[in-house]
């Protein structure tokens, strides 16, 4: 455990990392610091498949140089993974912040707790 | 007969594009558009189901011509193609369904953004049950959690706005753990293609290695799509999502959308793990638990709810539980159990939706139970229908509920350890059912003497009318002549590995 833990230890930062933004999105009640939560969370999956991705010393499979041993370049799957995820994550937090621009101009207020409050007075 | 190959592909793509066609049309137009594909996909998914029968075997579809390991694929059996057509049938008929309340309900001239969100939210449920790539699973995954959110939103009051963001939220933790267990998966087989990963992940368990991550990648996926599928402690969203959205919103969410994540759940059971792997990792015992508690507390919530939409949430709480139970099982008795209920609470939950909005549009637009007196008698179809699926949900025989609750008492009795509670919870949620809902039944049966609102005739809600009929026949198809549908199940999952 001890040794892995210190070679792998973009994995393990990537781990903590999406440890804070799932804790941020799930108890945080203020709706911009959940958002800002969710955007760590995703990240920290993009450090993690980054880093499983990486091979030291090799390099992004684009041929320039005419080499084409396979021994010379990584694995671009995990990369072509990172950007599909970037693609969802932006359009979910563009959701999340438009909802969360509605719900301001509806109740002034960010809290999602008190916007609770305030429906259950308006006995909806 | 060999063409038939393309339909599951064509008919993911035919959605897509609806999708897209429909955002520059007005309302009615994009109706059309809807109607005219939903009836399109139902034929091409009877096709695919006729074809995967007569063929005896699941077929593969190769997308883009790259081989398996490299390229995306497609996967069609029994299974997938019979849920593909159930799903059409009965987004079909809670679209016609709602039909009628939806000026009342969605802004004017926003109508047909209503009409794009289904479109994709069909072809994200299609492509979920067909598609053979974890990565593929995963973006579409998004892409319903998106449209369903929108469906939820449409009808813009506060109430539904904070649901929806709440939705997100559970949605959100629920994918970003789906994804992180599905790239340490990928870590660990490195493969994308569920068949690859099968073997890989069947080679690691051979060797005993990377035991841990493994369990972790797995317990991470289940969690995921327990919280999206809003099992039990996860399902705080559920009931104000399900009770203030518009009535076709909330009879596709409450049947359809869960049901998609629950798919997948079993197809990475079976396609990705390995069944008996998964049975192994006692996982599903955790699911059992869970399952358990969400048919006794939904029930009991369902039971204190004073407005009739949101106890039929609260019912869906306690139906997902029966569905995870059953997979709790950890048998194939129990999955069958499982998969069968998927259909048949589709089936009941999207008739009681429809149903309650023409109860409720006689009483004022009250949801209110005080409220709701005697409406039976002043919407007679809305009422017979209801009464319908009230009885199916409390498990009367000829409707599809008793064959569920059936099944489930078979699979609990050849599991020695899971009998005794399973037996227990399986009768005192029926129980519960009985009680709220035959209290609604006899509440709106109940005669009263002034006419304070005035009743509607058959010409009055033609089109709503022979929808609720379709329910009622569909209901009663799957009570009387189960045995097919049982067989296919079977079949479907015989092969599914």
């Amino acid at each position: 455990m001890g040794p892995n833990l210190f070679i792998n230890y973009g994995e393990a930062v990537a781990m903590l990392l999406f440890g804070i933004g799932f804790g941020n999105l799930l108890l945080q009640s203020n709706l911009i610091k959940k958002i800002i939560g969710l955007n760590i969370m995703d990240t920290a999956i993009y450090l993690f498949l980054a880093e499983k991705g990486y091979i030291a010393r090799r390099i992004a499979p684009i041929i320039v140089d005419g080499i084409q041993d396979m021994d010379h370049y990584i694995n671009p799957i995990p990369s072509g993974l990172v950007l599909t995820g970037i693609v969802v994550s932006v359009s979910v937090s563009a959701l999340m912040l438009s909802l969360t621009i509605r719900l301001y101009k509806r109740y002034h207020t960010l809290d999602l707790d008190q916007i609770s409050k305030q429906l259950k007075k308006e006995g909806l | 007969m060999d063409y038939m190959r393309n339909f599951p592909c064509i008919s993911i793509i035919l959605c897509l594009f609806a999708g897209i066609i429909s955002s520059g049309l007005r309302g009615k137009a994009a109706m059309w558009v809807n109607t005219l594909l939903l009836v399109v996909n139902t034929v091409l998914s009877a096709c695919t189901l006729t074809y995967t029968l007569t063929l005896n075997e699941p077929f593969v579809y190769v997308m883009g011509k790259f081989p398996a390991p490299w390229g995306n694929e497609i996967r069609a059996g029994v299974l997938e193609s019979l849920m593909a057509f159930f799903f059409c049938v009965i987004m079909l008929l809670s679209m016609l369904g709602g039909k009628h309340k939806l000026a009342d309900e969605v802004e004017e001239g926003k109508t047909y953004l209503y009409y794009v969100l289904t479109d994709l939210l069909l072809s994200s449920l299609l492509a979920l049950i067909y598609t053979n790539d974890m990565f593929t699973a995963y973006v579409f995954v998004e892409i319903n959690t998106i449209a369903a959110c929108g469906l939820i939103m449409i009808r813009q009051n506060g109430r539904t706005i904070e649901a929806a963001v709440r939705y997100m939220i559970m949605s959100l933790l629920g994918s970003g753990m789906l994804l992180l267990g599905l790239c340490m998966l990928y870590d660990l087989t490195g493969h994308l293609l569920m068949s690859n990963m099968k073997e890989s992940v069947a080679m690691i368990v051979a060797d005993g290695s990377y035991e841990i991550p493994l369990i972790v990648a797995i317990v991470l996926m289940s969690v995921g799509l327990c919280i999206k599928s809003a099992l039990f402690p996860f399902h705080a969203w559920l009931p104000d999502a399900y009770g203030y959205s518009t009535a076709s919103s909330a009879a596709m969410l409450s049947s359809l959308v869960s049901k998609g994540y629950i798919f997948l759940l079993i197809k990475i059971i079976y396609r990705v793990i390995g069944f008996n792997v998964y049975h192994d990792t006692r996982i599903i015992d955790v699911l059992f638990l869970f399952g358990v508690m969400g048919m006794i507390f939904g029930s009991l919530s369902a039971i204190k709810e004073n407005d009739v939409r949101r106890m039929i949430a609260y019912s869906s709480v306690a139906q997902i539980g029966y569905i995870y139970m059953g997979f709790g099982m950890g048998t194939q008795a129990g999955m069958i159990a499982s998969v069968f209920h998927i259909l048949s609470h589709a089936a009941t939950k999207s008739l009681l939706f429809i149903a309650a909005i023409g109860l409720t549009d006689v009483s004022g637009g009250s949801r209110k139970f005080i409220e709701l007196t005697g409406s039976g008698y002043r919407n007679k179809w809305a009422g017979v229908t209801f009464t319908v699926g009230a009885l199916s949900m409390v498990g009367v025989p000829l409707f599809s509920g008793f064959i569920s609750k059936l099944l489930f008492a078979q699979a609990a009795v050849q599991n020695h350890t899971k009998m005794l509670p399973a037996l227990i919870v399986l009768g005192i949620s029926t129980i519960l059912n009985a009680i709220y809902f035959m209290k609604t039944v006899i509440r709106i049966y109940t005669p009263v003497g002034d006419a304070a609102y005035t009743s509607v005739t058959y010409k009055d809600i033609q089109s709503c009318a022979v929808v609720l009929v379709a329910f009622i026949v569909l209901n009663v198809i799957l009570g009387i002549s189960s045995q097919p549908v049982v067989d296919m199940i079977q079949q479907g999952l015989a092969t599914f590995a």
